[in-house]
């Protein structure tokens, strides 16, 4: 029996955005689910019922009955109280279903406790791993791309000026300055929107290594005079609280560019942390009359000290905008994003392409989305394998060569040492108490010849390896003086074998380093 | 002769042996080395055969002829992409070479020695016996393995590791009987002709254990052996140029080997015993979905390549198989003209022998001087655009690095992931010697290009 999705309107304040689109929902069909869609759940992100209708999708009226009548609810925002209905949306999920949607599972604490009264299996887009096999379906990142594109939007709309420098017969107009504080993924899609705009962007990040990736997009990364080298990049590829005396560098900074710039937008998130405060009241102060701020962080608090989360206000001439609802502003394109990340986790969740989830908690990509299974919150998951960003070449450098086992075997190492040269030291005694000097003499003359080898075998470059092999085959065809020597004898079993290892010993000689010659000759410069 | 000149003949022999060996150390100086090698083998032969013992010119004559035209066809004819059977071969003939000499010896009426010397004799012939027939008869298994006779799988027979213990005993226990024995030949012949077909046995069954994988390690093993048969031989004679000589040609021997088993992240000891994988091989080849596949065409390579600034190709056995050394040189050539930096990087253990890649990149002219070692560019790959894999897979394995469990874990490998592409020639999916899964075919920033390793080089270089 396959199972059946759906997918209510979403019912938080001016959201626009809906999980399922009409082509998401005509791909999610094919992995076997029957989808089913309130009426007018689309209408904001200008998708109607009847393009719904046409791909399959059932649209249903009535809000309980699609809650109760799915097996799986996909939401863009997690449950909260439906207004219309007055109750909970937790209330309205059927006891053991499964429900799909940003959760913020580490704000929202009371909700999974709720969820997980409801006996139900919940998915946080929001925790999708940060690991390159997530990509497809990191709901964040696809989010956070629409917010850097809509936040230089937005603060083009309340900038009086051009982005771009152009000069015209009516005078030369200044090209806008652009900081954009934080280069995650939608500090990344600021700096190019910003830039094609025309404007001069300047980005800052405390990860050194996302230099690379703000220089690649054309802005300018501004570093910071500060001693103390510390990696900003923490778990999975985010950012960290910094000490204090890199926050001191950081804000010096922040305020001499604020007297420059004409539009900061900030996005600096710390991951399950109130957003950092990075610009002050004074910096706002200090800043030319027409300015425009865009905190990407008001969700949580902004980074600026005047935003007002979810409004734009005007304070000492500086517009702030603190809209946090960005993403929703681009309802058609968001949805369409959003609704490819749940294509691709059902796609994950279903390996038989049946209609039937598996919650496979072995998988890592699974296993870290679920958050609340069968009533049981899982959240936080164990850390992440494999950072998204490793930390700097040292740390994944060669991890076979650890320092740690190395140092371990070194103990039983140097013990065994020891006791091979006390074995081969009273091996020698032996020899030495019973062997005639005759044999000590050619015996004296091996090891040395070991130890010359020794030298000068490790000098034969690597390259040269086949040629070494093929050149000491040609050299213990040195055996035919053996030969040579026993085949004058008396004995005619001894000559025919003696002529035997002649001619044989004779191929290694002639075809070794022969051989050897050809293949040096090719080498080449 | 005199038994002075002989003498200071076969030091500058050793000396000149050293030199042929130490010539390697840079490809320039090689020849030269290989010519010392040469020179030093000339005067030892001509030393000897002139001494007052030698009389039997004619058999000498006729079989160093023969046998020296044999050689000489053999090197003249042998295909590059053949060298790993032709070294095996070789060992062959040195470990027989030592049997027959250890024999001869042994029934050399001449030679007559009494008390505390004739113990340490016959010690000598035995053991260099035994390490001849060993060397014999895994040469030649090692030669059908690497020629595709004989299964490249490791033959794993129950209890070998006991079989093998008990063979041991037995030959020390012969050993004992063969040295003990006072009297006549008759007996002493007996334990030695029994020690050597139980030394043959072993040689076959200690080569057959081992994986095709584990080639490298066995033929500078091997190398190895045939130079300490030729240094049991040199004490059995009391000849100092052969025990030099074995002993330089053992040592050399033991260091690849060494220096294989470091590449695959193994102990000598464990690729002796024989099995790659068959202990602890759990996670290997889980049917696990890892992702997709993304193939790619020649066409669509040769594009990437044309646009890269920074290219390594990496080959591995597969392009010997293949045969297509000549057209990457091709390819590499126009790259580099059109202003594209192409390097090769090579990993220790890739193809069936130390160094065997390098020959045949030599082969096909590709200047040495762009051909790295793993260790000299494993840190460029990050900034690398361009990766190709030529027939390479356990070497290139990033599993050897993510997954603990995996049977290669721990191996150093090529780290061609962190490349911005990488583009991996193959001819199927199937999995590498070592039966280990590999992820990189998974990665997103991996394409396929799926066909004999020759076509498709010949259809990237049309596209060029």
């Amino acid at each position: 029996m396959s199972m059946k999705i759906g997918v209510p309107r979403e019912v938080h304040e001016d959201e626009c955005r809906v999980a399922v689109t009409p082509e998401t929902a005509e791909q999610i069909q094919k992995l076997g689910f029957r989808i089913a869609i309130e009426a007018g759940a689309g209408a904001r992100a200008h998708f109607s019922d009847d393009a719904y209708r046409e791909v399959g999708v059932e649209v249903v009226d009535d809000v309980r009955t699609l809650w109760a009548e799915s097996d799986i609810v996909m939401k863009v925002r997690g449950p909260e109280l439906h207004p219309g209905l007055c109750v909970d949306e937790t209330e309205l999920l059927r006891e053991g279903g499964v429900l799909i949607g940003f959760i913020w599972p580490a704000q929202n604490q009371e909700l999974l406790q709720r969820l997980a009264a409801r006996k139900a299996t919940v998915m946080a887009m929001d925790s999708v791993p940060r690991i390159s096999r997530a990509q497809k379906m990191d709901a964040l990142s696809s989010m956070a791309n629409i917010a850097g594109y809509r936040a230089v939007v937005e603060a083009a709309e309340h900038f009086g000026r051009f982005f771009t420098g152009q000069v015209t017969a009516a005078g030369k107009i200044p090209p806008a300055k652009v900081m954009v504080i934080g280069a995650g993924v939608a500090g990344l899609a600021a700096i190019g929107t910003a830039g094609s705009l025309g404007a001069i962007v300047r980005a800052f990040d405390t990860r050194p290594e996302v230099k690379e990736q703000v220089e690649s997009m054309g802005a300018e990364f501004l570093e910071l005079e500060y001693e103390e080298e510390e990696d900003g990049a923490g778990e999975g590829g985010y950012a960290k609280v910094m000490s204090k005396a890199f926050i001191e560098a950081e804000m010096a900074l922040f305020a001499k560019q604020a007297m420059e710039v004409d539009i900061i937008i900030t996005t600096a998130l710390i991951p399950g942390k109130p957003a950092p405060e990075l610009i002050t009241a004074g910096m706002v102060e200090s800043m030319r009359d027409g300015s425009v701020i865009v905190d990407l962080a008001a969700e949580q608090g902004g980074n600026c000290a005047l935003t007002e989360p979810g409004r734009v206000v005007v304070e000492h001439g500086v517009t702030i905008i603190g809209y946090t609802d960005l993403p929703s502003r681009l309802p058609t394109q968001s949805s369409q994003l959003y609704g490819t990340n749940l294509r691709h986790l059902l796609s994950d969740l279903t390996p038989e392409r049946n209609g039937e989830i598996v919650v496979d908690m072995e998988d890592e990509i699974i296993r870290g989305v679920t958050v609340v299974r069968e009533g049981e919150i899982t959240w936080p998951p164990p850390p992440p394998k494999l950072s998204a960003a490793p930390k700097q070449a040292p740390a994944t450098k060669a991890p076979p060569r650890e320092p740690e086992p190395e140092a371990e075997q070194k103990g039983p190492g140097a013990l065994q040492t020891v006791l091979l040269l006390a074995v081969a030291g009273l091996a020698m005694l032996g020899i030495g108490a019973v062997a005639p000097a005759d044999f000590l003499a050619h015996f004296t003359v091996f090891v040395l010849a070991c130890f010359v080898g020794y030298m000068v075998v490790w000098n034969v470059t690597p390259a040269l390896h086949t040629p070494l092999m093929s050149v000491t085959n040609a050299i213990s065809g040195i055996i035919v003086i053996g030969a040579l020597l026993q085949v004058s004898g008396s004995s005619m079993l001894v000559t025919a074998l003696a002529a035997v290892a002649i001619l044989i010993a004779s191929i290694n000689i002639f075809g070794g380093f022969l051989v050897t010659q050809r293949m040096l000759k090719m080498f080449r410069k | 002769m005199t038994e002075g000149i002989i003498t200071v003949a076969y030091i500058a022999a050793s000396i000149l042996f050293i030199l042929a060996l130490g010539g390697l150390s840079h490809p320039e100086s090689s020849r030269r080395g290989n010519l010392y090698g040469m020179t030093g083998m000339t005067i030892a032969i001509l030393a000897t055969v002139l001494g007052a013992q030698v009389t039997g010119y004619a058999t000498i004559l006729v079989c160093m002829g023969l046998g020296g035209a044999i050689g000489m066809v053999l090197a003249k004819r042998v295909e590059m992409t053949q060298m790993p059977e032709l070294v095996a071969i070789l060992h062959s003939f040195v470990g027989l070479a030592a049997v027959l000499v250890g024999y001869a010896s042994y029934l050399d009426p001449e030679a007559a020695f009494q008390g505390v010397e004739r113990t340490i004799h016959e010690i000598e012939i035995f053991v260099g016996v035994l390490i001849g027939a060993v060397t014999f008869t895994g040469s030649v298994v090692a030669f059908g393995k690497l020629r595709g006779i004989v299964t490249s799988k490791p033959l794993l027979l129950p209890g070998r590791h006991w079989l093998n213990l008990g063979l041991l005993l037995l030959s020390v226990w012969l050993g004992v009987e063969f040295v003990g024995e006072v009297g006549e030949h008759g007996l002493g012949m007996m334990a030695l002709v029994i020690m050597t077909i139980l030394a043959l046995a072993f040689g076959v069954h200690m080569v057959m254990a081992i994986g095709g994988a584990d080639m490298p390690v066995v033929v500078s093993m091997l190398n190895s052996y045939s130079g300490w048969a030729a240094a049991a031989t040199g004490f059995m004679l009391a000849n100092d140029l052969l025990i030099v000589t074995g002993a330089l040609v053992g040592s050399s021997g033991a260091i690849l080997s060494y220096i294989m088993c470091r590449a695959m992240n193994r102990r000598f000891l464990a690729v002796i015993a024989g099995g790659f994988g068959t202990s602890g091989g759990q996670g290997a080849a889980t049917g696990e979905e890892q992702g997709e596949v993304v193939a790619t065409s020649p066409e669509e390579t040769a594009e990437l390549l044309k646009a890269a600034r920074e290219v390594i190709i990496v080959p591995g056995y597969g392009m010997a198989v293949a045969q297509a050394q000549h057209i990457i040189n091709e390819i590499t050539r126009k790259l580099r003209q059109q202003g594209v930096n192409v390097r090769f990087g090579i990993h220790p253990v890739a193809g069936r022998m130390p160094g065997h890649m390098n020959v045949l990149l030599a082969e096909a002219k590709v200047p040495y001087d762009i051909v790295f070692e793993m260790d000299e560019l494993n840190e460029d790959f990050p900034s690398t655009d361009v990766v190709l894999v030529i027939g390479a897979n356990d070497i290139v394995n990033p599993a050897a690095q993510e997954n603990p469990d995996s049977p290669i874990a721990g191996m150093p490998v090529l780290e061609v992931w962190k490349a911005k592409t990488v583009i991996v020639m193959k001819r199927s999916m199937a999995t590498g010697y070592a039966g280990v899964e590999n992820p990189l075919f998974f990665k997103e920033n991996t394409r396929m290009l799926f066909g004999d390793a020759k076509k498709s080089a010949e259809a990237i270089l049309a596209s060029l």
